[in-house]
C-alpha cells in the first residue's frame, strides 16, 4: 500500500481541486488523482462566462484552478483510479499497481464523453476489461484490440506490445460493436471486423459503476445524498459524476460541500 | 493454517475436499493487491472451515487457462474439487462471505 491519506480525491477537475483546497483548508491530508487537465470538460469550453470572479475560456480557468491545486499541499497522484473499496474503517483506492488508503474518499470524476459500445457491458470481464496492466499478461502473446485515444491510452498500447500483444489500435469513435459467445472475440468497428482475445476500452476515467462497487447509481450518475453522501460509508461525491446541471458553479460548490461533510465524517470516526 | 500458494502441482489435492476460497491475482495489478488484506481477514477469521489459496497468474499461467480467468482479480470457490463460485473484480467483503455459503 503506497500511501495513507485523510482524504482521497478521484478526479481532478473543477469539483476535484474545490474538494481538495477545501479540505486542505481544514488540515487534511489530501490527495487527488487525477488526469492531464486537459481531459477535463471544462477544458473544452470555449468560454465561461457565468462563473463569478472568473471569466475566459475553459483552458484558460482549468489551468488556474490547477495551479493553485499544485500550489497547495495536495498531493497529485498522476494516473486513472481503477477500484475504490471499504477496507472497513478505511478506503482503499487502487492505481495502476498499487493502492492508496484514505478515511474518506470524494469521487469527482467528471461524466464520460462516450457512450458504451454494443456488447460492452455483456462481456466485460469476459473478453473486455478496462484496464491493460490488470489484465494485460493475461493475453500475453495474443491479438488484442485497444479503444482509445490520448497519452494514457498510448502508455497502454505500448505496454501491450512489450508483452507480445498484436494490437490492433482505434480511436473509440463511430459505430463499434462487440461479438462473442461466451466471451467477446470479434470486434466490429464502423464496419472493419477485427478477431480478438480481448478488447481493452481504455476510457480517461471509469464509469462509476464499475469503479465502486455497489454504488447507488443510475445509467453512470452517481446518487447522492445532502452533502453529497453516497450509499457508501465514507464514499462522497461532487460535480457533473452527480449529475445535471453540467455547470462549473455547481461542481465548485458541491466539491466544497462534500469536502466538509467528508472532514465532518472523519471527526466522528 | 496459512494462506497457501497454489500451484499446478498441490492445486487439485488443495481444492479437492472441502470449501476452498481460490484468489486468482498478480503483482501488477493494484486492485487485486487491495483486496489481499480482505482476504487475509478471511482466512484467520475463518480457519478451519475453509482453505485459502492464492494463484499467482503471471507464475501459473496453466490454472489460470483452465479456469478460465480472464480478468483479475478473480475469486473462485471450490467445494469438494467442484467449482461452486466465481467472481470477477474486486468484491467487497460481505460479496465473497456469500459466495462461500
Amino acid at each position: 500500500m503506497s500511501a495513507n491519506f485523510d482524504i482521497l480525491i478521484v478526479g481532478g477537475g473543477p469539483a476535484g481541486i474545490s474538494a481538495a483546497l477545501t479540505a486542505v483548508n481544514r488540515g487534511k491530508t489530501v490527495g487527488v488523482i487525477a488526469n492531464p487537465p486537459e481531459t477535463s470538460k471544462l477544458y473544452l469550453a470555449e468560454s465561461v462566462t457565468n462563473y463569478p470572479g472568473m471569466e475566459g475560456s475553459g483552458a484558460e480557468i482549468m489551468q488556474k484552478m490547477r495551479s493553485q491545486l499544485e500550489n497547495s499541499s495536495a498531493a497529485i497522484i498522476p494516473g486513472k483510479a481503477l477500484s475504490v473499496m471499504s477496507l472497513g474503517k478505511t478506503v482503499g483506492v487502487a492505481v495502476g499497481n498499487d493502492f492508496y488508503e484514505a478515511r474518506s474518499v470524494i469521487i469527482a470524476t467528471g461524466i464520460s464523453r462516450r457512450p458504451l459500445c454494443e456488447g460492452e457491458t455483456k462481456f466485460l470481464g469476459r473478453g473486455v476489461s478496462y484496464c491493460a496492466t490488470c489484465d494485460g499478461m493475461l493475453y500475453k502473446g495474443k491479438k488484442v484490440a485497444v479503444l482509445g485515444e490520448g497519452e494514457e491510452a498510448e502508455k497502454d498500447i505500448a505496454f501491450l506490445r512489450d508483452i507480445g500483444c498484436e494490437v490492433s489500435v482505434f480511436s473509440g469513435r463511430g459505430k463499434i460493436e462487440i461479438l462473442g459467445d461466451k466471451k467477446a472475440d470479434t470486434l466490429v468497428v464502423n464496419g472493419e471486423t477485427v478477431k480478438t482475445d480481448c478488447i481493452f476500452i481504455l476510457k480517461e476515467t471509469l464509469s462509476a459503476e464499475s469503479l465502486v462497487n455497489g454504488i447507488e447509481s443510475e445509467r453512470g450518475i452517481i446518487k447522492v445524498g445532502r452533502s453529497g453522501k453516497t450509499n457508501i460509508n465514507g464514499v462522497f461525491a461532487a460535480g457533473d459524476c452527480t449529475g445535471a446541471p453540467y455547470q462549473l458553479a455547481k461542481a465548485v460548490g458541491e466539491g466544497n460541500i462534500a469536502a466538509l461533510a467528508a472532514v465532518d465524517y472523519i471527526s466522528k470516526l | 493454517m496459512a494462506i497457501m500458494h497454489l500451484t499446478k502441482d498441490n492445486f487439485d489435492s488443495v481444492t479437492s475436499s472441502g470449501l476452498v476460497l481460490v484468489d486468482f491475482w498478480a503483482t501488477w495489478c493494484g486492485p487485486c493487491r487491495m483486496v489481499a488484506p480482505i482476504i487475509d481477514q478471511l482466512e484467520e477469521e475463518y480457519a478451519g472451515k475453509i482453505k485459502v489459496g492464492k494463484v499467482n497468474v503471471d507464475e501459473q499461467g496453466e490454472l489460470a487457462a483452465r479456469f478460465g480467468v480472464m480478468s483479475i482479480p478473480t475469486l473462485i470457490v471450490f467445494k469438494n474439487g467442484e467449482v461452486a463460485a466465481k467472481t470477477v473484480g474486486v468484491q467487497p467483503k460481505q460479496a465473497v462471505l456469500d459466495m462461500l455459503k
